[in-house]
């Protein structure tokens, strides 16, 4: 028995635990929604479910930076950190488009 | 580790994860949600969502719930009222049971809602969503009757078409008269969007009218863009009277629809008082509004600061820097779900982060937005530094024209997600 085994067993109880109580969103993750319908094609903004997370990171730390012309996305995406901002990309990747 | 000890670990490990509220031990916890509106809805089919087994009750005496975002559009003739109207016929094919009457009367002790209806509801958390009530004391001479010549139309509704009837019915050359009370207020920003819209009615169709607002601020979110907007596109049809030059309006006079202030009187043709307002009705008779008129909160779960296990998110709510806009309170109902499952589970709820966008149409073509992000400090929620912006000034028509193709967008998607 190791302490590697043990932390495996740990980590995957720790996702049962969240799987019984659904894979809860990051910070901010919630909000998107407002306006990114988690449904392809309602509203005018594209559904991030299930883009990649590469695309969306790239995309957010882009009108972060200010590289990428936006109407509210520049502004948006300043109230995020890198590490925020890669939590959110991956945690929608994961959502069924 | 031998056997034994890796099963004590784990158990160990879980038991400090899930520490077993009493109610999570017997019958499913029970919330009631009093409010069918962005908040309200949106809290009850998330909180659904976030544990199927919570027992989610929905209190709304409205069949319908008609939304304010796009209602300006209803008032100058460019959209029908039945484009504002969703049920709730989805969120109760979620497992939400809909009690279709007027929440009354708080038990906080007893942690039971009573009902119109005559029945009482029992909860273990109560969420709050009343929305707001117009202050009838905040601007004198002016109650539930003078509204049905001088129309707010701050709830949509049938005051909506009351004063989209007079602008109608309004002879060419006429003057409308709109007034604007210092903040909070529900959506200061669509005050100048109305105003906005309005103009752009009178320049096409009632060119030789004009409206004026009466304002109790001299300044105002997105003042820039819109002062802009008016000079370019409404210089002989809207004028703004700030503070300073005398628009705070101490009275109004309803026979003559007459608007008081310090240097002047306004007679108007049509008049659109947008008075003071405050929580609505049971979230004052229940307690839970302080001195200011509006709900104090705490930023991680929107419990009340001053009642235990209620909470209070949407318009009737404090919570520092969010505005009290459709956006903000389906943003925070989205947290506070998942807050209070936490809750229930017995866990803290994790430190959120929440949006609110503001879209406003200066025309129907000409869309300029506000965006801010929320973090909980100090006791509240605050701006997150930067994060914090408008539309820039000088963003050419392609832009303008693409944030109100994005207004629209907006509009569908939170309806959809609210109620859909």
């Amino acid at each position: 028995m190791t302490a590697t085994r043990v932390s495996v067993a740990t980590a995957v109880l720790l996702l049962m635990l969240q799987a019984a109580h659904g894979a809860e969103a990051p910070a901010g993750a919630s909000s998107c929604t407002g306006c990114h319908a988690a449904q392809a094609g309602v509203g005018a903004m594209r559904a991030l479910n299930g883009m990649a997370a590469a695309d969306i990171a790239d995309k957010m730390t882009a009108f972060k930076g200010g590289s990428t012309p936006a109407t509210i996305m520049d502004r948006i995406a300043k109230g995020f950190s890198a590490e925020e901002i890669r939590a959110l990309a991956a945690w929608y990747a994961a959502q069924k488009p | 580790m031998t056997r034994a000890s890796r099963r004590g670990f784990l158990e160990g490990a879980a038991a400090a994860l899930l520490p077993l509220p009493a109610i999570a031990q017997g019958a499913a916890p029970k919330v009631v949600v009093v409010g069918g509106g962005f908040g309200g809805a949106t809290m009850a089919r998330f909180l659904k969502r976030a544990s199927s087994k919570i027992d989610v009750t929905l209190v709304t005496d409205a069949a319908t719930f008609t939304a304010c975002p796009f209602s300006n559009h209803v008032i100058i003739g460019l959209r029908e009222m039945a484009a504002q109207q969703f049920g709730y016929a989805q969120i109760t094919a979620e497992g939400v049971t809909l009690a279709a009457s007027a929440a009354r009367g708080v038990d906080a002790a007893k942690r039971t809602v009573s009902l119109a209806n005559g029945s009482t509801l029992a909860y273990d958390r109560l969420v709050m969503a009343p929305g707001i009530e117009i202050d009838w004391k905040g601007l004198k001479g002016y109650d539930e009757p003078a509204s049905e010549i001088m129309p707010h139309a701050w709830k949509a509704g049938e005051q909506t078409l009351l004063l989209r009837r007079q602008l109608e019915s309004m002879e060419d050359g006429g003057k409308v008269v709109m007034s604007s009370p210092a903040t909070p207020v529900r959506c200061p920003t669509a005050i100048y969007e109305r105003a906005s819209l309005i103009a752009w009615y009178l320049r096409a169709r009632k060119p030789k009218s004009k409206l004026i607002i009466l304002d109790a601020k001299d300044t105002f979110s997105q003042q820039r863009n819109f002062q802009n907007a008016w000079k370019e596109l409404y210089p002989d049809h809207l004028e703004w009277v700030s503070l300073s030059q005398g628009g705070g309006v101490s009275s109004v006079q309803v026979p003559t629809k007459t608007f008081v202030t310090d240097f002047d009187n306004f007679d108007a043709d049509v008049a659109n008082p947008i008075p003071p307002q405050k929580a609505a009705a049971i979230a004052q008779s229940t307690g839970l509004a302080d001195r200011t008129g509006w709900c104090p909160v705490e930023p991680l779960s929107f419990e009340s600061q001053l009642i235990p296990n209620i909470h209070v998110i949407g318009d009737a709510a404090m919570t520092g820097a969010m505005p009290k806009a459709a956006f903000a309170a389906n943003a925070q109902a989205k947290v506070c779900a998942v807050a209070i499952a936490a809750l229930l589970r017995g866990e803290k709820p994790a430190e959120p982060r929440l949006i609110n966008t503001c879209y406003s149409l200066v025309a129907p073509d000409y869309g300029i937005s506000f965006a801010e992000v929320f973090k909980p400090a100090n006791g509240m929620l605050v701006d997150v530094e930067g994060a914090a912006g408008s539309s820039a000034t000088n963003a050419p028509a392609e832009v303008r024209a693409r944030e109100a193709r994005y207004a629209e967008g907006w509009f569908k998607a939170i309806t959809a997600e609210t109620f859909g």
